[in-house]
């Protein structure tokens, strides 16, 4: 079975765990003791991830520490669909969107590490490349929606969308409020309306209300 | 003007176990800035004015700024040998220290908050309970709490009726006492112990003191992370950011017993930091 050294606060984890349950692979969770013990920067861990970053993946004798190439693999086994069309243009925005949700982890990651966990750093800058990250979005996401279109690329949700998703959704806790980016938040809602989501701490699922209220 | 009352009172303020290992921390305290330190084996925590006492206790530092006027509230459960003691780490709420305490105290939140774990629809009634302010200790307590949870506790398999009592032992510092998976004869404490930096931030250690001899740390860790992290939305964006105390445009209900408590003692107290005496 798949192994992935997991933190349950981190954006970058829950990116994998919810690949991983939207596509129906199980994985076997290890906690990483991330705060307050900062055992992922423990020699012992350095032996896994000398990188010292979390998530981590094992499966058999192949190891990855980067978030984004778990979501190709996930997909790959087990949810080829999420890869995204196969053609030359469309391969290359899912490998643009993919490289671009490291600057939203770089950005309104850290912001966030910031707000709740005390990292240090300089707050202000990571909210103004976070606004700008979010605008870039906010654009790519507008208009497809001109075009018909509610997913980053292709007509069907792919790995693109899901590794944007974690970051943007919890800009909040880092300070950066999502009031003036209505297609992020439309698109949001979209990825936590489909079947198999999981919640994280900060995402919440959506709540039906059941029955459903008559509309005079 | 801070009152003589909030300041006269204890205040966690760090983890022991990361001072003892020489981190300095820099922080706030009421507003005032303050150092957590080690000096010649001795925590001590230094305010503008000079040097705040001090205690440890539950695997944190506590100071008053002020004189004390009692000693920190015991928690007997903490000295059982058998426990398992958890150190669940500080995280920063942007919220009335206040309204911290009193989100802990609240169950009626669990289905919808922390859905499948501390609760479920359409498991959604509070049973009655009951809440008093005792004279003895001078603390809030709910007991005779009753609530349906899927997965009470990292231990627990499958879903229980969970009994809780809650108890506000101090301001800003909140313990709660519920059914233990492993043994029918004890329960787990589960802690919230709240710094207030100012009125409206606050840095938030949860604390643990459990019987499970099993569960890995990291888990026991994630767990109560993943719990609280929950309500840390929730608390950002509660308005009136100070909690209210005299009633006004809330209308609680059966369910909110414990949190009307907590209020009227605070308010009889005078315990005001981080609190709106206008109705809201």
């Amino acid at each position: 079975m798949i192994q992935l050294y997991d933190y349950v606060l981190s954006a970058s984890c829950y990116k994998v765990r919810l690949m991983a349950a939207l596509v129906g692979v199980k994985m076997d969770l290890e906690a990483v003791d991330f705060h307050p013990g900062r055992a992922h920067k423990s020699v012992e861990f350095a032996q896994l991830n000398p990188a010292g970053t979390l998530p981590v993946m094992v499966d058999g004798d192949m190891i990855l520490t980067e978030s984004t190439a778990m979501l190709v693999y996930l997909a790959k086994r087990a949810g080829p669909q999420w890869l995204g069309p196969d053609d030359a243009k469309s391969a290359a925005q899912v490998q643009q969107w993919l490289a671009f949700s490291g600057r939203l982890a770089a950005s309104l990651g850290m912001a966030r590490l910031h707000d709740m966990l005390l990292y240090k750093g300089d707050i202000d800058a990571w909210r103004a490349q976070g606004h700008a990250a979010l605008r870039e979005l906010e654009a790519a996401l507008t208009e497809r929606r001109f075009a018909g279109g509610e997913w980053l690329v292709g007509d069907t949700p792919s790995i693109a969308d899901i590794a944007c998703f974690p970051n943007a959704a919890l800009s909040q806790d880092g300070g950066v409020s999502l009031d003036a980016y209505p297609s992020v938040r439309l698109w949001t809602r979209r990825i936590r309306a489909l079947d198999r989501f999981i919640e994280m701490p900060g995402i919440h699922r959506l709540h039906e209300l059941s029955p459903t209220p008559k509309v005079a | 003007m801070i009152a003589q009352e909030v300041l006269n009172e204890w205040y966690p303020v760090a983890m022991a176990a990361q001072i003892r290992a020489g981190q300095r921390r820099v922080t706030q305290l009421l507003g005032q800035p303050i150092t957590v330190e080690l000096q010649k084996g001795a925590i001590v925590v230094t305010g503008q004015g000079g040097a705040l006492h001090v205690t440890e206790a539950y695997g944190h530092v506590w100071a008053c700024p002020g004189t004390p006027a009692h000693d920190l509230f015991p928690i007997p459960e903490a000295l059982e040998p058998c426990r398992r003691l958890v150190d669940v780490g500080v995280v920063r709420v942007k919220c009335s220290p206040l309204r911290a305490v009193e989100n802990f105290l609240d169950i009626a939140h669990f289905p919808f908050v922390h859905t499948d774990v501390l609760g479920a629809e359409p498991h959604t009634e509070v049973n009655r309970y009951e809440v008093q302010i005792r004279e003895d200790s001078d603390e809030v307590w709910a007991t005779k709490v009753t609530f349906y949870q899927p997965q009470a506790a990292k231990s627990a398999e499958g879903g229980i009726v969970t009994q809780y009592m809650y108890r506000v032992a101090a301001p800003t510092a909140a313990v709660l006492y519920k059914t233990c998976p492993n043994r029918t004869d004890a329960w787990d404490v589960i802690g919230i112990f709240v710094q207030p930096l100012t009125e409206e931030l606050c840095d938030v250690w949860p604390w643990m003191a459990l019987y499970d001899d099993v569960t890995p740390q990291a888990e026991l860790i994630a767990f109560q992370q993943m719990i609280f992290l929950q309500d840390r939305s929730i608390l950002e964006n509660q308005i009136p950011r100070l909690l209210p105390l005299d009633p006004g445009m809330e209308i609680p209900t059966q369910a909110d017993l414990t949190s009307i408590a907590y209020r009227r003692w605070l308010k009889k107290r005078g315990l005001t930091y981080g609190a709106q005496m206008v109705a809201a």
